[in-house]
Order: structure tokens, then C-alpha cells, then sequence
């Protein structure tokens, strides 16, 4: 018997489900391959679970552990919180550990843990970031997560695909963040329906492994369960570099025939004509081109969080701020993802071009973006690089928090108001 | 009684896309639930933790829980005593945390038509919503293992079962 044309998602799936085909609607259960939690929704929410039911932990090899929510600890609660995660490491023996080494989303793949093919559960909503290394990972709460610790498995209704198809190539200046806050400003937070989004075409296949982190990471930001990217050389050049083992890859893409699938949605961008895009307060989804929000003053300019202080970022950013200072009265904040991303900036002296223009360097840590650790005074007006920009998000309910690329964050700093920062790049032109 | 049914629940109206971060704020996070709790929606809505009360409703608009994973953005409606919430739509993340810790969601695309005050009666396995004067809003139907787990009390209740059986939870 032949299997029937599928996407991505539903291959995924059906080989963690083992089974040769699954349809769209259908409720399966999965084996899980990988789950990772931090410390805010990991030990200190399992732990006393666990107690409860006398179980133990299925497979530690299959649990990563990162701490970076609570970390550096400010008071008595975060000390609390990140003891409990480093007490039940050590008792467990956890093999995956990565504690201030920076954010679950960046250390966990950059470690080689995420491989394509695989299925993988998260105790964070951003944890789709899995999706851009071609494995099926979404996000789960930490009661759902004491279930896939104590059983190794999880239910999931098989999804619909919404293909996100960018044509062409983006122009300098603009990323994958901008095509991010593009699409959710058109579709909304829930357009994703929490069917598995794909996204595809030249203009994906030419960005950057950090860059496609960005694009899966904020399919959480759509509504969608996971957010794929079919692996292709750039992957497995990433893996190789992290020296995860080879993997087959020749059948992990939609095929052609499940495109015309009616559970199977495509929608064409054309990435040349896209511009730089700003998110205003307090929804991801009010994002429109960065002309409408040219000239609006900002106290904070904040270059942080898993989609927004990669090194790819930090370059960004640097290369607009190289030479310059940020505008009196600014502050710049820059917190890298990742401690790795952190000594990579440092060796390229993009730390300092970023120092000498009067940035302040934060922890490799959540940081600012979820206000559990540094958090942002009230009526402050914060340009960010991070993914989620509701109210009180940063601490303060009276905050305005605007969402943009690293690019268009640096150039706003430099000007002190909101700024495209193309403007910038042509002064930067020969 | 059972978790999928109530009858005179006194309806809190709330409007669209009310955020995780709206129900569980990131300050309070650092505690335990009945702190949290004591902050929910304080940004949109200040006056509900102090005044909801054991088996009223949340009627809210499309979108319901979009955001984190954060599960006690639904734990705190468990603990104020929420009896249900009825939206439009869900965020898919919020919908499945709201079963596994106990709490009974009703995607009901007529929710819009439910007043602030409004004493309503819903049955999940029937799949309704019925208001005051008698009028009948239908429901999404729900997965029947997933109405299992809102009358266990949620997964944990439902493992402990699994793993100890012939305990209560």
C-alpha cells in the first residue's frame, strides 16, 4: 500500500506516532524525543508533582534542563526558584544541564540537541524555535510536561499546514523579524489556528540558522503549534559545526501532491517589497511598516530575548551603531541570547563597537523581556527586539513597548525616536 | 455535580485577546498561585480577583489566553473558583494547560451575545450554553477524554489515579 502525499508536519508526526501516514483532525499519541523546560516552568513545578505521585523521570538523556528565567538571581523567590532547579538537577542526574549559559531556545540548539526529524516538547511557549532545524516542537504547560516526564508521550489532533511562501530576497536592512511582525500583523495573534505553520521559498532558504530560530520562535506570536522549516545544507552545516550526528533529510519536506490537500493553506509574500516593521503597543499584531511610527520618542532601546540578541542580531545592530553614540537620554540595553553568541561578538569586537556607542551589557538571560528578572519602570517607552510585547510584559503595565528588528532598534537608539533604519544605512553608503 | 455542567453562573464579561500575560502577570510569577491569583487581569479588569466568586463564568471575546505557556494563567481562574470560561476562540497552547489543570473552556462562537451579569447554564457534553431567557448557544464539541480529565480535577488527578489506584486525589 502506498502512503498518501503529506506535508512536513504530518510526516513529523506520523513517524513520532509510528505510523506510516497521519490525516489532519486525527488525535494521536507521540513519542517524544526531547523535552526541555527552564527553571521558571520546570523543577520547581515538577518537582513537588512528582513527589505526589511517587513516578520517576522516563528517560533523563531525553531532558534538557536550561536555567535563564531567574537568573542572575535579584531576590529572595528567584534564589528559591533557581536552587530548587539545581538541587532536582543533581539529584536526578541530569546529563543536559545548561545553568546562565543563556536562553532555552538558543543554548538548546546550539548545543546540537534539536536535530531534524524529531519530536519535541518545550516548557515554554516560544519553544516552536525547534521547528527551523525541521523537527515538530511546540510549546506545553508544566502539568502536561509532568505527563511526558512520567510517560514519555503526549496527544496531539494532527494539524492543518498554512505554508508561508516568501519569494525572493530580502533587502538590506530588512530580516526575518520584520517578516514576522509582516505576517502577524496580517493574520492576527490566532491566525495560525494552532496548525503547524511552515515557512518556505527562496527568501527563507537563503536566511541565516539564527534567522530562521526568528521566524519559527514567533510562530508562538500566530498561533500556530509549530512553525517549520524544511532542513536543508544550511542545517546540517550548523549541526555539523555543534557535531550532532548526520541525519537523513530527503524525505523531511511537503510533498508537492499535499499542497492541494484542502488541510493545506498557502500564502505568497514577495520579500523585496517587504520593509522594516514595528510592532506597537500592546499587541504583537499591531505591526505596520516603520513609517507610521517614524519620529515617536523612546526612553529604552532594548536588544534582547531568543528572537532578538543572536549574534546575527548583535551584528545588526552593530552595524549601524559602529562609529556612533546613542542619543542623550537614551538608554541601550543589550542583553546577547546566549553566552556562546556572546564570546562569538566579543572575538568579532562587535561587543565593543556596540560598548563604545553606550550600550550597557545585561546577563545572557531572559532578562527585561518577560519582567521576571530586569524590569522596566513605568511610562517608559521601550523599542525591543524581543517577541511579545503585551501589557505589562516588561514589568510595568504603564510601559509602551514597540517591537522591531535589531536594525531598526539600533537606528531608534541613535536618533532617539523610532527611526527606519535604512536612513541610517544610506548614510553609512559610499 | 459535575465540572462540565453549572446552572445560575453569573457571567464577568471581558473583551477580545485577553493575554496570558493579562491573567498571570510576569511580576507576580515569582510566587505561588494565590498571589498570582490576587493580580489576575488587574491589568484590564482590576476589580475581578476581589470580586469573582466560586462558580461564576468568564465571558470573553476571540482569542482567549493568547501568550506563554505559563498553565497558571489558567490555575488562577481554577482558583478563584471559575467555574468555566466562554469564548469564541482559544489560543491552542491556553486551551490545552486550561484541561490539564482542571479548568473547562466552551468555544462558543455566539459568546458575544452573553451580558456583563448575565446567570447562565452550560453542559459541556452537550455542547451548549443556555442564557437567562432561555435562548441555546451551541458549543464546539469537545474530545470526550479531554472532559474526562476537567472532571478528574485535571492530568495530575488523573495520574494519581494511574499511578496509585484506589486513592482519592
Amino acid at each position: 500500500m502506498s502512503v498518501a502525499p503529506q506535508t512536513l508536519a504530518q510526516k513529523l508526526i506520523a513517524r513520532a506516532a509510528g505510523k506510516d501516514e497521519v490525516r489532519p483532525g486525527e488525535i494521536v499519541n507521540c513519542l517524544v524525543d526531547l523535552a526541555m523546560f527552564h527553571d521558571s516552568s520546570g523543577p520547581r513545578r515538577l518537582q513537588p508533582m512528582l513527589q505526589a505521585l511517587g513516578a520517576s523521570v522516563w528517560d533523563t538523556s531525553k531532558i534538557v534542563l536550561v536555567m535563564d528565567h531567574y537568573v542572575p538571581e535579584r531576590d529572595e523567590e528567584s534564589r528559591r526558584i533557581v536552587r530548587i532547579a539545581r538541587d532536582w538537577a543533581r539529584d536526578q542526574h541530569l546529563p543536559h544541564v545548561y545553568d546562565s549559559q543563556g536562553i532555552c531556545h538558543v543554548v538548546v540548539p546550539q548545543h546540537g540537541h534539536i536535530r531534524p526529524g524529531m519530536f519535541c516538547v518545550g516548557g515554554d511557549s516560544h519553544s516552536p524555535t525547534g521547528g527551523a532545524f525541521g523537527a515538530y516542537m511546540f510549546g506545553i504547560g508544566s502539568t502536561e510536561m509532568l505527563g511526558v516526564v512520567v510517560t514519555g508521550e503526549i496527544w496531539l489532533r494532527v494539524p492543518g499546514t498554512i505554508r508561508m511562501q516568501w519569494d525572493g530576497r530580502l533587502a538590506p536592512g530588512v530580516v526575518a523579524k520584520d517578516m514576522m511582525l509582516h505576517m502577524i500583523g496580517r493574520f492576527g495573534m490566532n491566525g495560525g489556528r494552532y496548525q503547524a505553520v511552515e515557512f518556505c521559498g527562496d527568501a527563507v532558504r537563503a536566511l541565516s540558522m539564527a534567522e530562521r530560530m526568528t521566524l519559527s520562535n514567533m510562530s508562538a506570536e500566530l498561533g500556530a503549534q509549530a512553525g517549520l522549516i524544511a532542513p536543508d545544507e544550511t542545517t546540517m552545516q550548523w549541526l555539523a559545526a555543534t557535531g550532532a550526528p548526520p541525519v537523513d533529510i530527503a524525505a523531511l519536506h511537503t510533498d508537492e501532491e499535499a499542497i492541494d490537500a484542502p488541510s493545506c493553506e498557502t500564502h505568497r509574500f514577495e520579500a523585496a517589497a517587504l520593509e522594516p516593521y514595528v510592532a506597537a503597543p500592546h499587541s504583537p499584531a499591531n505591526a505596520r511598516g516603520v513609517g507610521h511610527f517614524q519620529g515617536t520618542p523612546v526612553d529604552v532601546a532594548y536588544i534582547g530575548a531568543c528572537t532578538g540578541a543572536k549574534l546575527d542580531d548583535l551584528r545588526a545592530a552593530a552595524q549601524l551603531l559602529r562609529g556612533r553614540r546613542v542619543a542623550p537620554g537614551v538608554r541601550l540595553m543589550v542583553a546577547p541570547a546566549s553566552l556562546k553568541d556572546q564570546e562569538a561578538a566579543r572575538e568579532e569586537g562587535v561587543l565593543q563597537v556596540l560598548t563604545d556607542a553606550g550600550a550597557q551589557l545585561f546577563p545572557t538571560a531572559c532578562g527585561a523581556c518577560a519582567g521576571y528578572g530586569e524590569t522596566l519602570g513605568d511610562d517608559t517607552t521601550v523599542i525591543s527586539s524581543t517577541a511579545r510585547n503585551f501589557r505589562g510584559r516588561m514589568g510595568s503595565p504603564t510601559a509602551q513597548v514597540y517591537l522591531a528588528s535589531p536594525y531598526t532598534v539600533a537606528a531608534s537608539a541613535l536618533r532617539g525616536v523610532i527611526t527606519d533604519p535604512r536612513e541610517l544605512m544610506r548614510e553609512l553608503a559610499p | 455535580m459535575s465540572a462540565s455542567r453549572a446552572a445560575g453562573a453569573r457571567a464577568w464579561r471581558l473583551g477580545a485577546d485577553v493575554d496570558t500575560d493579562a491573567l498571570a502577570p510576569g511580576h507576580a510569577m515569582k510566587h505561588g498561585i494565590e498571589v498570582i491569583a490576587a493580580h489576575c487581569l488587574e491589568s484590564v479588569r482590576p476589580e475581578f480577583a476581589a470580586g469573582v466568586r466560586p462558580g461564576d463564568v468568564v465571558v470573553a471575546g476571540p482569542n482567549f489566553g493568547i501568550g506563554s505557556s505559563r498553565e497558571q494563567a489558567a490555575s488562577v481562574l481554577v482558583h478563584l473558583g471559575v467555574a468555566a470560561v466562554v469564548a469564541p476562540s482559544f489560543s491552542g497552547l491556553y486551551f490545552r494547560n486550561a484541561f490539564n489543570v482542571g479548568m473547562l473552556l466552551l468555544t462558543c462562537a455566539e459568546a458575544g451575545a452573553i451580558a456583563e451579569g448575565e446567570r447562565i447554564a452550560f453542559d459541556a457534553r452537550a455542547g451548549r450554553v443556555v442564557r437567562e431567557g432561555g435562548e441555546v448557544l451551541a458549543c464546539e464539541p469537545i474530545a470526550g477524554f479531554l472532559l474526562d480529565m476537567v472532571e478528574a480535577g485535571g492530568l495530575l488527578a488523573q495520574l494519581q489515579q494511574r499511578f496509585h489506584p484506589g486513592t482519592s486525589s
